[in-house]
């Protein structure tokens, strides 16, 4: 659906010169929730743009639903950009105007008739459950409110390709999963493509099925949303995954553990998806005969399934241990030894 | 009706008050209307020439501000003497009020050029990349997102601009345009007449009260929902 190929875009300023992306290649499929998550100044907002042409690249190419971007004319660029939709952050309405009107304004370019676009109008504010705010002014809206006309007037030209830029930073913890709910229910019901960057690791975990991690204008690491949560291999991605699954031990309990002074080795099992009803932990104990201490345990839901971390203290001579270590990997369960210090 | 015109108020008949009333309307009117046509046309060269703007071109916007600044750097009085010519060329006459209108016009022009220019900068840059991403023409940006958006900016500023108008038709007056300025030059200052300097003082001071009042409701009501 969205080829971005070797694409490098540099930025010239009184500065000096920034590269916001280096050689960045992404594939959206048709029906994914892409999700890119990088800090502020990462390239990700760049990258977003370069799917409906805001930004240019310097060097690789950007294919959408099959059309190569590069010397598209600006009437055929107009075309294509009608069929992408596009949320804000700062949701960019037309705060003077009322709620049908903002969400009109894309039909209205596009020259539709008067009846068709308040079809389409009602059509939208029922999906985004805004029916009663139809002739209320934008300005006297709450910001989940004002992201839900945002999202509106994005489906009005009923595309099949949404890009959010940052689309829930602007809005409480509460309003945030009421959007992310919504953006779900347009992936799910209206079949759109969606690819959408966030700093939040919460938005990627609760509706994307695909994530690349960015950092300095680079993507360092990407696959499928359980690949990466489950073994993130790069430090960038690792921190963000961390601020959504706890994987370290509280250091209340890290004074107990450094105390001990039997054999004992800690264990960190991340369970995912089909591996979280595999008897390991139990297994271990009957028929390996360690003895198992557990420290910290999370449970995550994401992308229809489940992940939990287990932080184990297993005791037990080397010999017995390193069979528990076997038998663990052999179940198909994630595991990493943590360094005690 | 006639004795009525021929009332004297401070020794000038009201028909000579209400025709040169007239021509006050008249001159500020028209060139107001013109001054924003024009106006409008030369802020939305700058704010799409202008560096970061939808079309940037510098060549341009350095052509068309430097334009501008020359223009707005003549004071009114000696602008009405140097552009004789070019009065005299578009209208045939440079005496009267239609004559008048020239010097006025290429006066406000520039002068509501920037004052719009101002308020158009005002739209907030991710109103402008949404219309975009939309796949809105130029023109349509323009009609949809620029101005609308930026109305109630804009009327403040044309009051702004309406106040320095009457300012400069009452100098017109002075060289043969009539109006409010004349009755206070030729049949008050020059006739030593201090009451009928007075009461056009008045009138003008009225009528600037007036048109502040009506541009700061206009403006408020435009932007009552923001």
């Amino acid at each position: 659906m969205i080829k971005i190929e070797h694409v490098s875009r540099r930025f010239t300023g009184r500065g000096g010169t920034v590269d916001a992306l280096k050689d960045v290649s992404i594939h959206v499929e048709k029906g994914d929730i892409f999700g890119i998550i990088g800090f502020s100044g990462a390239g990700k907002s760049t990258l977003l743009r370069m799917v409906n042409e805001l930004e240019t690249p310097d060097s690789g190419s950007v294919t959408v639903d099959g059309q190569a971007l590069e010397g598209l004319g600006k009437r055929d660029l107009r075309t294509l950009r009608r069929k992408i939709g596009m949320v804000f952050q700062q949701f960019n309405l037309l705060e003077s105007k009322t709620v049908y009107h903002n969400i009109a304004i894309p039909l209205i370019l596009e020259g539709t008739s008067k009846d068709e676009i308040a079809r389409r109008v009602a059509e939208v504010l029922r999906f985004v459950e805004l029916e009663d705010k139809r002739d209320t002014y934008v300005s006297q809206l709450s910001g989940g409110q004002k992201q839900r006309v945002g999202i509106a007037r994005a489906l009005a030209t009923e595309p099949s390709i949404l890009l959010c830029d940052e689309a829930t930073s602007a809005l409480d913890p509460q309003t945030t999963e009421s959007i992310l709910a919504l953006l779900k229910r347009v992936n799910r019901e209206m079949g759109v493509t969606i690819l959408l960057i966030t700093h939040q690791m919460q938005v990627i975990q609760r509706i994307c099925n695909k994530v690349a991690v960015m950092e300095t204008g680079q993507i360092v690491e990407q696959g499928s949303v359980l690949e990466v949560f489950g073994r993130p291999r790069t430090e960038a991605a690792q921190r963000f995954v961390r601020t959504v699954i706890n994987d370290r031990i509280p250091e209340s309990i890290m004074g107990l553990v450094r105390d001990e002074t039997r054999n004992y080795r800690v264990e960190q099992l991340k369970f995912v998806g089909g591996s979280v009803r595999k008897p390991v932990i139990d297994h271990i104990c009957k028929t390996v005969g360690v003895e198992v201490n557990i420290l910290g345990a999370t449970v995550q839901e994401m992308q229809d399934s489940v992940m939990c971390v287990f932080i184990l203290q297993i005791f037990g001579p080397d010999e017995q241990l390193d069979r528990a270590e076997r038998s663990m990997d052999q179940a198909g369960v994630l595991r990493e030894r943590m360094v005690i210090n | 009706m006639g004795d009525f015109l021929n009332t004297k108020i401070f020794n000038v008949t009201v028909e000579r008050l209400l025709l040169n009333g007239g021509q006050t309307l008249y001159m500020v009117g028209c060139s107001l209307l013109a001054g924003t046509v024009i106006g409008t046309l030369l802020a939305l060269v700058l704010v799409f020439c202008r560096k970061g703007g939808l079309a940037e071109n510098r060549v341009i916007y350095a052509i068309v501000s430097a334009f501008i600044n020359v223009v707005r750097s003549v004071p009114f009085a000696i602008l009405l003497v140097t552009i004789m010519p070019f009065t005299r060329a578009i209208v045939g006459t440079t005496i009267g009020s239609t004559a008048a209108l020239v010097p006025l016009i290429v006066y406000i022009s520039p002068y509501l050029a920037r004052l719009i220019e101002n308020s158009l900068l005002e739209i907030s840059p991710g109103i402008l990349e949404a219309a975009k991403a939309m796949g809105a023409t130029s023109f349509q940006i323009i009609r949809y997102f620029l101005i609308p958006e930026t109305l109630g900016s804009i009327v403040l500023g044309l009051t702004t601009g309406t106040v320095g108008l009457l300012g400069a038709s009452a100098m017109a007056g002075y060289v043969g345009g009539g109006g409010v300025g004349d009755l206070a030059l030729t049949y008050g200052y020059e006739r030593m007449n201090t009451p009928l300097m007075i009461l056009t003082v008045i009138i003008l001071v009225v009528l600037v009260q007036l048109l502040q009042l009506a541009g700061n409701a206009i403006s408020k009501k435009l932007r009552e929902h923001k």
